[in-house]
């Protein structure tokens, strides 16, 4: 709280003005004019050391004067505080754009006026990012129909106009090669589209286009109740399911003012850390397989094979879980499941020294993985990265330490971190993640505490089945709940939680009713994958592959 | 077709080496078609979640190379099954139409999972209902994903179509774009 006190003075002195700040669910919330974004913005970077600019969302209130609302969530990787700004405008109004402040603010404007229409001064690429070039009209408004769909009948032309530091490189006396990669292509894992200038064998220039998988994730969530909304959330980041559940659980969790169960948390604990484990295998064998390393790919699902029995185990799905529930878990671990995790921990310690052998060691890994794709760590903040891709600069910045939930601050485990950040490095930090993964769900396991694995409150929570057909009460609550629908008081909340590619940010808003009012997910790789075009420039067309590899670019959560 | 449906190639045969019994008589489009079930080129046109589930198919415990479909090829030109894994939307529509003409006679498609058959649960401004409606689908498989055994069923219907030269004539008299 001290922190913002002297924030304000500071501000109020910076700019001769008294700023609105409001405190809304343990958040703070700075109120500004569209016309002072920027200078905010950059006093905040430069003399408060907010370096994170995590994510830019819209919404819509189609019942206010200023009936579009932009919100900005800063992060300061100095204190770990958390700042939200907030402006308003009318329908045509121009918005500064943030990007010349923090570069990752260009794609997630773009969104912002491909969903809604809000057009930002001064960005110099202003068009359509995740729905198609044909498309008419604003999808996220409330008063575009969810279902109406709109055909393309070509593809949009190959383009080379985005260039995401404003300078594009000389082309002049260049005999330049256009060269189109994707998106049905198998290392753009089938979404991802490149285009590239080939000066010989270099990338002398590169544009991205995506969207390829945009199925609407965020408009779905507005038209579905907040339960229905869970299946939505394993389709994000499909690799590491269970682990966008409980970053959207816990952000509803957030809205209701409530804690679920010690058991509940254990629970989602050792979901997680399985998570990130196939996560990063399959980041792993995947790029080992687009390198053509075919071994390693199927080294590695041997692996994964085994954690889909263990999801089979609690749940029946075997990829796409939807095992928590608002209020903590769909119901009871079957019995010996955490003895079989326990079982499956030790083979995995030795599936991991397997795939150190195959690969950490291997001259061909060597020579394609390291130099390519190198960032430092300023420029890493700079493009909003956030994760193992992180960490591989050198900066250990993990939620799970920095911002514990569910008990991580009593669990011991490390954060490893790499020097040169590069696709090397990114693979050795995610091969030790997966180490101290293991290490986690063994003290997890090895002391599961007792109780429900789910809150009791009939407000929140179904109650169990036998309550339903055994007593009256039980089917009226059950009545009630499905009738009445979850509702979340009147407000708003952002989220996190540490998933395997960064911070999986989830900004809820509620408007009291039985659907979420506006829900924005901040996914870690959209981050990423902007600086593509920037890290490839100068590299050979190999390189791509193994840059595309290491950034574990899911289509899923980055087109949504 | 009844009497002779299966092919007559019988192993006790095979390994009676006398010279009146080493040879079997068929017919050639059924030669054909033994060949053709057993050396199914897939093209995985993996997008989603589908693509996951599609690599375990591959992978080491589900193993497609047991039906002679493992040599996936991402090349449309090599490939004779197209798996739609993976939802399909609005802006990938005219990529998969074009990639499935390129394909070569005779191909098949499968629509592997909810998204790929009919959009599934996703009812959206930017989804393909169903990727039916730009390229003609042998096999559907329902599932959210299915199941690898399902997809495996699914690639065993379509070596049995293939085997009995099923006719299809929603393929046959395919219009590109009357379905939209």
């Amino acid at each position: 709280m001290s922190n913002i006190k002297s924030l304000k003075k500071d501000l109020k002195q910076e700019f001769q003005k008294e700023f609105v700040f409001k405190r809304l669910l343990n958040a703070d919330v700075l109120y500004l004019n569209s016309e002072e974004i920027v200078p905010v913005l950059q006093h905040l970077k430069e003399k408060r050391f907010f370096d994170f600019l995590m994510c830019v969302s819209g919404a819509h209130y189609p019942h206010q004067e200023k009936n579009f609302e932009v919100c900005y969530e800063l992060l300061s990787s100095r204190d770990m505080t958390r700042l939200r700004i907030k402006i308003s405008v009318k329908e045509g109004e121009l918005i500064p754009t943030a990007q010349f402040v923090y570069p990752t603010a260009d794609w997630f404007e773009r969104e912002i006026y491909d969903m809604y229409g809000l057009k930002f001064k001064n960005h110099p690429n202003m068009k359509r990012i995740l729905t198609h070039h044909q498309f008419k009209g604003y999808p996220l408004r409330k008063d575009y129909p969810a279902d109406l769909q709109q055909h393309l009948s070509e593809p949009l032309e190959f383009c080379m106009d985005n260039e995401p530091d404003g300078n594009p490189p000389n082309d002049e006396g260049k005999d330049l090669m256009p060269l189109n990669i994707g998106p049905s292509h198998p290392a753009t894992h089938g979404t991802l589209r490149i285009m590239a200038l080939m000066d010989g064998e270099k990338v002398h220039r590169a544009n991205v286009e995506i969207g390829y998988l945009h199925r609407c994730f965020e408009k779905m969530a507005e038209e579905h109740p907040y339960n229905q909304v869970i299946p939505y959330t394993d389709r994000l980041n499909y690799c590491s399911s269970p682990m966008n559940n409980v970053g959207y659980c816990k952000a509803v969790e957030e809205m209701l003012g409530v804690d679920i169960p010690p058991k509940a948390q254990a629970m989602r604990v050792i979901l997680c850390e399985l998570s990130r484990i196939i996560d990063h295998i399959v980041c792993i064998g995947a790029a080992a397989f687009d390198l053509g390393a075919l071994t390693g790919f199927f080294h590695a699902f041997t692996y994964r094979e085994k954690v889909y029995t263990i999801f089979e185990k609690l749940c029946g799905a075997r990829l796409t879980v939807s095992m928590t529930r608002v209020g903590g878990m769909a119901n009871e671990p079957p019995a010996n499941w955490f003895k079989d995790i326990l079982q499956f921990c030790e083979e995995m310690k030795k599936g991991i020294e397997e795939i150190d052998i195959l690969l950490t060691n291997n001259k061909i890994w060597m020579d394609r993985n390291q130099k390519v794709g190198a960032i430092d760590t300023e420029q890493a903040i700079a493009w909003g990265y956030t994760g193992p891709c992180l960490r591989s600069t050198g900066l250990g910045l993990d939620l799970r330490k920095s911002e514990p939930y569910y008990g991580y601050e009593t669990l011991d485990f490390e954060v490893p971190v790499g020097t040169t950040g590069d696709a090397y490095d990114r693979y050795l930090v995610r091969v030790e993640e997966m180490r101290q993964s293991v290490k986690i769900i063994e003290q997890v396991c090895k002391n599961v505490p007792p109780g429900d694995y789910s809150l009791r409150d009939k407000d929140i929570v179904l109650p169990e089945k036998k309550e339903v057909y055994g007593n009256i009460e039980g089917l009226m609550n059950h009545f009630m709940l499905v009738i009445h629908g979850l509702r979340p008081p009147k407000g708003e909340c952002y989220s996190v939680t540490e998933a395997a590619n960064g911070e999986l940010g989830f900004y809820l808003v509620s408007d009291g009713g039985p659907k979420p009012y506006r829900l924005k997910v901040r996914p870690p790789c959209f981050a990423i994958y902007q600086s593509f075009p920037h890290c490839i420039r100068g590299s050979l067309t190999a390189d791509a592959v193994t840059l595309l590899g290491s950034m574990n670019i899911i289509a899923g959560e980055l087109d949504r | 077709m009844t009497a002779q449906k299966k092919l007559s190639i019988s192993a006790e045969k095979f390994n009676q080496k006398t010279e009146e019994q080493a040879f079997f008589t068929s017919r050639v489009d059924r030669i054909v078609a033994w060949s053709r079930r057993n050396s199914l080129w897939p093209m995985t046109y993996g997008t989603a979640c589908c693509g996951i589930e599609i690599m375990s198919v591959l992978g080491p415990r589900y193993d497609l190379a047991r039906f002679g479909a493992e040599v996936v090829r991402f090349s449309p030109r090599q490939s004779d099954l197209m798996i739609v894994a993976g939802t399909i939307t609005e802006k990938m529509a005219p990529v998969i139409a074009r990639v499935y003409e390129q394909m070569i006679e005779p191909k098949y498609v499968i629509a592997m999972g909810a998204c790929a058959s009919s959009g599934g649960f996703y009812r959206a401004y930017h989804v393909l209902q169903g990727v039916d409606k730009v390229i003609p689908v042998d096999v559907y498989i329902p599932g959210c994903p299915p199941t690898p055994e399902a997809v495996i069923d699914a690639v065993m219907l379509v070596q049995k179509m293939i085997t009995e030269n099923r006719p299809r004539p929603y393929k046959d008299n395919w219009k590109p774009g009357a379905y939209r």
